[in-house]
């Protein structure tokens, strides 16, 4: 039950820096700026939303915090040096990304096998982590048998099996419906404050920027940069309770009120609204 | 999923849609079948109305008892057809597949050699084999080469467009944990191929039948094959055609039997996961 569980304290300003983003920029081969001189600092047990219109480049910091991609300026410093071993990243993808030919099992191992664990060995691992999503019981089925919500839980499982210290998310929840989308938010917040990891959740909807994390980072299009932050500091374990309460509304609007100071920003010859 | 039990009521138009849906199914298997019969049957007729000669064109009935008394000749004959066909299938999966890894493993070798694989593709085959057969004694090599060569470019082409039609996401999936070349490989741009591989397997079935038919044409004309096509010319040179027909049946039947064969690995590898081999759901 989530009522039970030791209310725990959003992340405060002494919690360890994981990683710090200094002056990160990326210019694409076509001259786009996706992102201009970002300073960003992701601290352990983070749940830190980056929000934005499209175009912003959250995604591409997203990315970028991956190794998928590599800055054009600046550096990204994990823990004040070195990189973080790409084992300790998990990645969600904004579709489910799984292999169509393969079981759900067979899914959530391939993190594992790829890293040569057999399936014997993998599986009290893989059996655990689909118990923690709910789909305990699907081991056998494949991606299209599923909902889309399974599937998304399946890629969650299949970024979670290897334990990772950060968890980056790419708009994971923005093809569901609403009412899938709140039960996989719920079900996402337990399981963060099961295992303490790190997450970084890239979304354009306030709402769900605001229940999750508890900081939002607004970030603002043409050239894609940080444009301010918040720090939602509701108490965890945040429920449905917590999605009805008049604090959450007034955490919404006033994280509304600086997205549209960051998308007003954009003004010029480039607006959209001309 | 909703279970809907015997007792449950439908509506008319839900009834309407099954009734239509189980005559379909009927009607996809009785519908050829009965116009295959009314062809034959109206072959017969016009055979007999006209006073059509044997030698010219010999009533279904003549063809079957051909089929029978010449069954040890033509079956014979089959088997050095079929010889043929399956190995330089084998031979083209083997082929078709190795180069088309080879080339998704660098853009520059694709670039490289996939013309030439065109260039063999597009030159027809009964041009190329007077130079076989100039350069290649041995009998079998020279239709197998014949063979191989009209087999092999549907499964290259299609195999090499689904190792190159991998999801981006899935690619940055495998290079974020780790994934070797040779994992890649293994574990996501085979398996993604195995639909369009499976295409050019059907396509190829076919052509390596016809490469191998086509292949004998060109070598019975000296006399040196024994196979079905110059069982045809044979026949043709002496107007028997009763056995012309016997051994045409024969060859069609093995094309069907092929693309029947084929069709059932196809959906039996791809029924679980791939959108060609799903029943839509209404």
């Amino acid at each position: 039950m989530i009522g039970e569980k030791v209310a725990r304290a959003p992340a405060s300003d002494v919690a360890p820096t994981l990683l710090a983003l200094r002056g990160v920029g990326k210019v694409f081969s076509n001259g786009v700026t996706a992102l201009s001189n970002v300073d960003l600092t992701i601290r352990e047990g983070d749940f830190l939303s980056l929000l934005g219109p499209s175009g912003c480049g959250k995604s591409t910091a997203l990315r970028l915090i991956a190794g998928l991609s590599t800055p054009t300026s600046g550096v990204l410093d994990w823990r004040g040096g070195g990189s973080l071993d790409r084992a300790n990243i998990g990645f969600v993808f904004q579709e489910p990304t799984l292999l169509p030919w393969a079981s759900v099992f067979d899914n959530v191992w391939l993190p594992l096998r790829l890293k040569g664990v057999s399936r014997g060995k993998a599986a009290p691992a893989i059996t655990q982590m689909l118990a923690r999503v709910h789909l305990t019981g699907f081991e056998n089925a494949v991606p299209r048998e599923l909902s889309g919500g399974m599937k998304m839980r399946v890629s969650i499982a299949r970024a979670m099996v290897t334990k990772p210290r950060v968890l980056l998310m790419d708009e994971p929840f923005a093809a569901l419906d609403e009412i899938t989308r709140f039960k996989l938010n719920n079900d996402l917040l337990e399981l963060w404050q099961d295992e303490r990891f790190t997450v970084v959740f890239v979304t354009h909807s306030v709402f769900e920027s605001v229940f999750l994390s508890n900081r939002v980072v607004v970030m603002a299009a043409r050239p894609g940069r940080v444009f301010d932050e918040l720090a939602i500091e509701a108490a965890y374990p945040r429920d449905e309770a917590f999605r009805t309460s008049p604090d959450y509304a007034a955490l919404c609007r006033q994280a509304s009120d600086v997205l549209v100071n960051a998308i007003n920003s954009t003004a010029g010859p480039h607006h959209d609204g001309h | 999923m909703t279970v809907i039990d015997g007792t449950l009521k439908l509506d008319p138009e839900e009834a309407r849609r099954v009734r239509q849906e189980r005559l379909e199914r009927v009607g996809r298997w009785l519908l050829p079948l009965a116009i295959m019969i009314l062809a034959i049957w109206l072959w017969d007729r016009i055979c007999v109305w006209n006073e059509i000669p044997q030698y010219i064109l010999p009533r279904p009935g003549v063809v079957l008892q051909t089929l029978y008394n010449d069954a040890g000749l033509l079956f014979s004959s089959l088997l050095v057809t079929l010889r043929i066909t399956f190995l330089s299938l084998a031979l083209a999966v083997i082929g078709g597949v190795g180069l088309s890894v080879l080339f998704a493993q660098s853009k520059w070798v694709e670039m490289s050699f996939f013309p030439f694989a065109i260039v063999l593709q597009v030159t027809p085959i009964v041009a190329i084999f007077p130079l076989i057969n100039i350069y290649v004694n041995n009998q079998t090599t020279k239709l197998l080469l014949c063979a191989w060569i009209v087999a092999f470019f549907p499964i290259l082409s299609n195999t090499t467009l689904g190792l190159n039609s991998v999801d981006r996401n899935l690619r940055d999936l495998f290079k974020l944990n780790g994934a070797t070349r040779w994992q890649q490989l293994r574990y996501l741009r085979l398996p993604a191929a195995m639909p369009y591989f499976l295409g050019g397997l059907k396509i190829a079935g076919g052509l390596s039948l016809i490469g191998a038919v086509v292949a004998e044409f060109v070598a019975g004309a000296t006399g040196q094959s024994s196979g079905l096509a110059s069982r045809i010319i044979e026949a043709g040179y002496r107007l028997n055609a009763p056995r012309l027909f016997a051994a045409l049946f024969l060859i069609s039947l093995t094309g069907i039997l092929i693309f029947l064969v084929l069709s059932l690995i196809s959906h039996l590898i791809l029924r679980r996961w791939h959108e060609s081999a799903l029943k839509q759901e209404r």
